[in-house]
């Protein structure tokens, strides 16, 4: 699992570039949020566009990610999903949880749209 | 019997990667298609994940047992923990609204949901726990396919 941090405007893009399962890239992720929520990002954009798989760990850390970053009183989004990282997101009926784009422009634009 | 294959790891997530590698392989020689390995490697890594985790917690001088046999379009997987065993039936429902945002407690529903069949029991040989995944693939030739619903509800077809 790779992770590349950069900033568009107020928000912060998170690429996310391998596998997010268990005891490797779920650490990532979790690792990557925090220091993204450290540094005072409220408006956290995943960008999951080369999410190759994702298990329940994965899937705990997205959910753990989301919670952590609302809580603060910010907001995370989820862009490119992959077809079959969405479907197993559809499956814990997690689709209906995250806000979730086809586009990383799209994502943006409802950042910008409450701004 | 069209094919048998076993691997003995020790219990270390890293290993899951070479447990799924070498089952994909396997299964991909066998003719079949990308999208019916797919669902059957993440039903693998899961129950794998669970025998490391909570049937042998980490501990790396434990080991775990998978085999995987492939008859016709069905494929049976064994995986054997060395752990105490746990009641599935005392397992939360991951869809429940008050579970929905836990980051926990999902790894046997996508078993469930991506397998025909899953079965946890003792192991008959040492103490410990096996689980079972069965899965018909349809034909080799055509992979088999698992199809997720706007519900989230899985549709097979074969």
């Amino acid at each position: 699992m790779k992770i590349t941090e950069r900033k568009v405007g107020e928000v912060t893009v998170l690429d996310l570039s391998g596998k997010i399962t268990i005891g490797l890239g779920d650490v990532a992720v979790r690792d990557a949020v925090q220091t993204a929520l450290a540094a005072g990002a409220r408006k956290i954009l995943l960008n999951m566009e080369e999410v190759s798989t994702i298990d329940s760990a994965g899937v705990g850390e997205l959910v753990a990610a989301f919670t952590r970053v609302t809580n603060r009183g910010g907001q995370m989004r989820l862009v490119t999903l992959p077809p079959k990282v969405n479907d197993i997101l559809q499956i814990t009926q997690l689709i209906t949880v995250f806000e979730i784009f086809d586009t990383e422009e799209e994502g943006l634009a409802a950042f910008a749209s409450e701004s | 019997m069209e094919l048998k294959c076993a691997l003995t790891v020790a219990s270390q997530f890293e290993n899951i990667e070479l447990v799924q590698l070498v089952l994909d392989d396997v299964l991909a020689r066998k003719g079949v298609e990308e999208e019916g390995r797919h669902w059957v490697s993440v039903a693998i890594r899961e129950a794998l994940a669970n025998a490391i985790k909570h049937g042998t917690g980490q501990d790396s001088d434990k080991s775990v047992q998978v085999e995987m046999a492939l008859e016709n379009s069905h494929v049976l997987i064994s995986v054997r923990d060395q752990g105490e065993g746990f009641d599935p039936s005392t397992l939360e429902d991951p869809l429940a609204p008050e579970n929905l945002l836990k980051p926990t407690g999902r790894g046997v529903f996508y078993m469930r949901q991506l397998m025909d069949a899953v079965e946890f029991r003792p192991r008959s040989d040492k103490p410990g726990m096996e689980v079972l995944l069965k899965k018909n693939l349809g034909s080799p030739a055509s992979g088999g396919s698992t199809q997720v619903s706007k519900e989230g509800v899985l549709d097979e077809n074969h």
